[in-house]
């Protein structure tokens, strides 16, 4: 039933409700799915057994008449999720072969809202990338390849592995974390959607900690209404996680009524970067005449900071992070590397543990944080992110919404990147403003560049203004059309 | 800001990460790359700007005082890479 | 004292030496800072961890909030500034028995800001020693470092319990000053409840700061002596360290800042070299937490519900009961004392209330070794005894083998002391007869004492003191002295 795979949630969920399928026909496709996408090496702790367990609960609470909003449907999580039993590592080696006794809460809601695990899903690690390429278990090929090319493509970064697993149809959905556009920029590379809530909507408990201030978990789905019901699901208050905001979550697939007349469509001038690729400007400019067309009112607006965002966030998020890996430690968990005394094991460990781009974020951190540099580097970088904060407030109090590329290119070649840090951190350079200032932003597939490649646009609002941004972004997903898959190559 | 080898070796000890006197070099060269990088902040007057910490205005969570979690030696040794008995166990550390 | 009198003097003349102290309280609360793991001492390895404790991977810390009230109370009894806003920070650097690779504490904005301790000297003069901050932050874990030749264990049972550490000026100048600002720390602590100042459990432990310099000079270069865990071990620990680096000054060496560590078998310090190597603990505000704010009413409201505190408690016993300030202040040293004073001094005369229980009580205690909660004698019963020398009934001396019998081990210990003095007979006797008879028996038995005695009317004593020992003491010494002057013929 290799139709089942080419299901997005939404079909998948009235089938089910429908009895057209079960739950295990529904996860046997997926699983058979994920085996045969192997070559994409998107999935990295494939736990089949684990799914069919409990797509056959799903069934017998459908029989019994359940309405739970992911109820029997097959998802996949990235591997920063702790998942109790189901080994744990954000693909590190730091972290061995740890198996986390404990469930993180957004897996454990989409668990009690019915969903279905396939497998842990690569990605850079700890969260550090925007390629896939640093991750213990290898890089993530894109599904994606260039018309008439076989060259392997990355699928963003850092959950690239679940931009692949959503795009290659291993799973309906997938979980992912963005720390400064590690959802929505694999997604942009992908054709998929990719959903960054507001800061505090999703709980971070149980979550691989990368830069706390920053980090939010969201889903990467194929359409609009997908990321509304696996956002409802994850989202909620949590008791265990100081900076999760105690406030209702809305109905998402409620918010979706097509209708944005009136609705005030912001365009940040500073998004207008030099040396633009020219197919990526006038997609933005399609993206600005469906709005238009659709009754929005287009008001350009000025972000005046935004050039600040990238150097910020490279002192803010080492910073965080240079503490939040200190516990890697081989002392209770994970890799331990024997060397002598106690701080010859911790130097021997971290060295072995730590891939080169993880240690150099930790170095930057490190240092900035440091007597003496302190106040130039990290102090510095906080008031800047206190400017770009206030650049969005303004900005929207002239509007709604924002609308702006989701990256300046389409997905690369392997390994293009790589010789300078510096090029790959500029991927983030649309995206990182909104993790600064802690509002919720979304990529959704507008288009192909010239080589057949999807292409992102990006809709950033006000905080807790998700569902703004998923009634806008679904005009726009119909008005774009986007029907374009990538070939099923691997197979 | 670009730093020096022997400011990579003084990094590299804070953060408790052995690097091979081999790659003090290149170190220091990609740090130095990133320090230019965000240096570009210099660019910005930030005085009388109040640093901004956390991206969420909330109260600070209570807890109150009740003993509701422990007692659970098992999970909390089931991923030690070395114990003795109920306890984790290290290099000897010299006070 | 002035600070003078305080002065070493070294080979090369007087030294002053300058002391600062970084007490860690541990909080009295059931759970632990950020966690629900309990802070219970003495658990089997690791039982009182949670997965926050052991900092798990994506574990995250929600505040105890009764640790923050504690705080703030300890914060009010030191009459020291509350801060409606604080932060709390990450102390980064690594150690076997700080699991996250950093300990959550206040660094740039502290709770409480600055106070004062009064302490109380030998010499009874008191001396204000400044508070310089009061912080909230995490205990680390236990690494034990003796059990195995290559290894050392690790018990995180410690590990995020709730500290207050409540850091002084520099204004000691002396081990005693040390010992006594500890003493009156602690009994703050214990009179608010915050702290159990338990310090054989570690509840209570001192880090010393230790300088030394010529009287009148800038300070000079410190030495930080780590947990020092008895009041005795401050005084020796001082004296050691002081004399270390007078020595080390006049031999032409320098003292370099340093943590050192009190060995109690030698009574010395050394220097503890694992902490030393790259001291830069790169604090920042914790991205997992949110500044600590709370409203100026609720501090009010705690204030109001604060006990009276040791110096108001010692100035009362003092102008109420007339005590004089050695025995008030031996009495206001424990909350439990205290209390037990005024309640056997209700109603009865308070001085006597005061010997009874300084000089009868607190000795006794000393000697079998209990606490007063162990005490065969209850308030009640002391009480009794005093009303019983203030009805003539038993004289004080008598009063005070009555004590004995009360307290000591024995047929009659926890007995009221009416019934003792019934059956042993004890009553002093009045009966002028009985007494008068012992009186002419002294004098006819003794004709030279009573003519050097119509010379000096002083050696009438000589007689009473006869004829109390001849009545077994149960004479009453105002009904004897009267008639031994009438007797001798010498004008009382
Ligand atoms: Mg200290
Ligand atoms: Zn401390």
């Amino acid at each position: 039933m290799s139709e089942l795979v080419d299901l997005d949630l939404v079909a998948a969920r009235d089938g089910l409700r429908k009895k057209d399928f079960t739950a295990v026909e529904l996860c046997e496709a997926h699983i058979a799915q994920m085996q045969a996408a192997r070559p994409l090496n998107a999935v990295v702790h494939e736990v089949a057994d684990v799914a069919l367990a409990m797509a056959a609960q799903s069934d017998a609470r459908l029989a019994a008449g359940s309405s739970a909003p992911l109820e029997g449907l097959p998802i996949g999580v990235k591997d920063l999720f702790c998942t109790k039993g189901v080994q744990t590592t954000a693909c590190s080696n730091i972290l061995g072969n740890f198996t986390p006794t404990y469930e993180s809460t957004v897996t454990q809601n989409l668990w009690d809202a019915g969903a279905v695990m396939l497998g842990k899903l690569n990605n850079d690690e700890f969260a550090m990338g925007s390629s896939n390429e640093t991750s213990r278990f290898g890089a993530v090929i894109n599904p994606w390849r260039r018309a008439g090319a076989t060259e392997p493509l990355v699928p963003g970064g850092s959950s690239g592995g679940s931009s692949a697993a959503v795009a290659a149809h291993i799973g309906v959905a997938a979980t992912a974390t963005d720390t400064g556009g590690s959802i929505r920029q694999p997604a942009a590379f992908t054709g998929t959607v990719g959903l960054k809530p507001t800061y505090g909507r999703c709980s971070r408990w149980g979550i691989v900690a990368f830069a706390s201030s920053l980090d939010q978990a969201g889903p990467i789905t194929r359409t609009v209404r997908d990321a509304a019901i696996m956002l409802g699901a994850m989202a909620g208050h949590d008791a265990k996680d100081t900076t999760s905001i105690d406030a209702a979550v809305p109905d998402y697939e409620a918010a979706l009524t097509g209708d944005i007349r009136g609705l005030k469509v912001g365009i940040p001038r500073e998004y207008r970067v030099d040396g633009m690729a020219p197919e990526i400007e006038a997609l933005w400019q399609k993206g600005i005449d469906w709005l238009k067309s659709a009754g929005a009112e287009i008001v350009d607006v000025s972000l005046p900071h935004t050039h600040y965002a990238l150097p910020a966030y490279y002192i803010i998020a080492p910073a965080e992070a240079s503490s939040n890996l200190a516990r890697y430690d081989g002392v209770r968990y994970g890799a331990r590397v024997e060397n002598g005394d106690i701080n010859g094991m911790y130097e021997a460990t971290r060295a072995a543990g730590f891939g080169d781009e993880v240690r150099r974020r930790i170095m930057i951190g490190t240092y900035v944080l440091s007597a003496g540099y302190y106040d130039a580097y990290y102090v510095k970088a906080l008031q800047v992110r206190r400017l770009i904060a206030n650049d969005f407030s303004a900005a929207f109090e002239q509007c709604d919404v924002l609308l702006t590329p989701t990256t300046p290119s389409a997905a690369f070649a392997m390994g293009s990147n790589q010789d300078d840090p510096l090029t790959m951190y500029l991927n983030d350079v649309f995206t990182v403003t909104a993790n600064l200032a802690g509002v919720p932003a979304m990529s959704l597939p507008a288009g192909l560049d010239q080589d057949g490649l999807p292409l992102g646009l990006q809709l950033i609002g006000p905080a807790f203004g998700e569902e703004t941004l998923l009634r806008t972004a679904q005009v726009m997903e119909t008005a774009a059309g986007f029907t374009a898959r990538p070939q099923k190559w691997w197979v | 800001m670009s730093v020096d080898e022997a400011t990579v070796r003084r990094i590299a000890k804070l953060a408790r990460i052995g690097v091979e006197e081999t790659e003090l070099a290149g170190l220091a060269q990609e740090l130095s790359q990133i320090l230019k990088f965000v240096e570009q902040l210099n660019e910005l007057d930030t005085s009388g700007v109040t640093p901004l910490t956390s991206a969420v205005e909330t109260q600070i969570k209570r807890r109150i005082d009740e003993v509701t979690d422990g007692e659970i030696v098992d999970q909390v040794l089931a991923n030690a890479p070395s114990r003795d008995d109920e306890f984790f166990a290290v290099p000897k550390v010299v006070e | 004292m002035s600070d003078r009198d305080n002065l070493i003097s070294g080979a090369t003349g007087d030294w002053e030496i300058v002391l600062g102290l970084e007490v860690h309280a541990q909080v009295a609360s059931k759970a632990k800072l950020f966690s629900g793991a309990s802070t219970e001492f003495g658990g089997a390895p690791n039982s009182h961890v949670s997965l926050v404790d052991a900092a798990m991977p994506g574990m995250l810390p929600v505040i105890n909030w009764f640790c923050v009230e504690q705080a703030v109370r300890t914060g009010l009894g030191l009459k020291a500034q509350i801060n409606l806003m604080s932060v709390f920070d990450r102390k980064n650097y690594f150690y076997p028995d700080l699991p996250q690779g950093y300990q959550i504490s206040q660094f740039k904005y502290p709770i409480v800001g600055e106070g004062v301790i009064e302490i109380d000297l030998d010499d009874g003069e008191v001396k204000h020693v400044g508070i310089e901050r009061l912080h909230l932050e995490q205990d680390a874990g236990k690494s034990m470092h003796d059990q195995h030749p290559s290894m050392s264990f690790v018990d995180l049972n410690r590990s995020g319990v709730a500290l207050m550490e409540i850091v002084s000026k520099p204004d000691m100048r002396s081990a005693a000053e040390a010992q006594a600002y500890v003493k009156k720390l602690r009994a703050i602590l214990r009179y608010l409840g915050t702290c159990d100042g338990n310090m054989e459990q570690g509840s209570l432990r001192a880090d010393v700061n230790v300088s030394v310099r010529r009287p009148g000079d800038p300070l000079g270069t410190r030495c930080e002596i780590k947990n020092v865990n008895s009041i005795r071990f401050i005084g020796q620990a001082i004296e050691y360290e002081a004399r270390r680096q007078i020595a080390l000054i006049e031999d032409g060496g320098t003292v370099d800042q340093e943590t050192r560590l009190f060995d109690p078998r030698l009574g010395e310090t050394r220097s503890m070299r694992s902490k030393e190597e790259a001291h830069d603990y790169r604090y920042f505000p914790d991205p997992d937490l949110v500044p600590l704010t709370f409203e100026q009413a609720w501090v009010d409201d705690i204030a109001s519900s604060l006990p009276e505190l040791p110096d108001d408690k010692k100035q009362r016993f003092m102008s109420h009961y007339k005590l004089s300030s050695y025995d008030a202040g031996l009495l206001v040293a424990e909350a439990e004392s205290a209390n037990f004073f005024e309640q056997v001094a209700q109603g009865r005369d308070a001085k006597m209330a005061a010997n009874m229980v300084v000089g009868s009580m607190f000795a006794a205690l000393n000697r079998s070794g209990k606490s007063l909660a162990e005490s065969p004698v209850s308030a009640d019963q002391l009480g009794a005894l005093i009303d019983l020398v203030a009805n003539q009934t038993v004289s004080t001396r008598i009063a005070k083998d009555v004590f004995e019998f009360m307290f000591d081990d024995g047929p009659d210990q926890g007995k009221d002391p009416a019934v003792i003095v019934e059956e042993r007979g004890l009553q002093q006797v009045t009966d002028t007869g009985e007494i008068e008879a012992a009186v002419d028996a002294v004098i006819a038995a003794n004709p030279d004492k009573v003519a050097q005695a119509q010379e000096k009317p002083k050696m009438a004593g000589w007689f009473v003191g006869q004829v109390m020992q001849q009545t077994g003491g149960k004479a009453n010494p105002q009904a004897v002295n009267a008639l031994v002057l009438q007797k001798l013929g010498i004008e009382g």
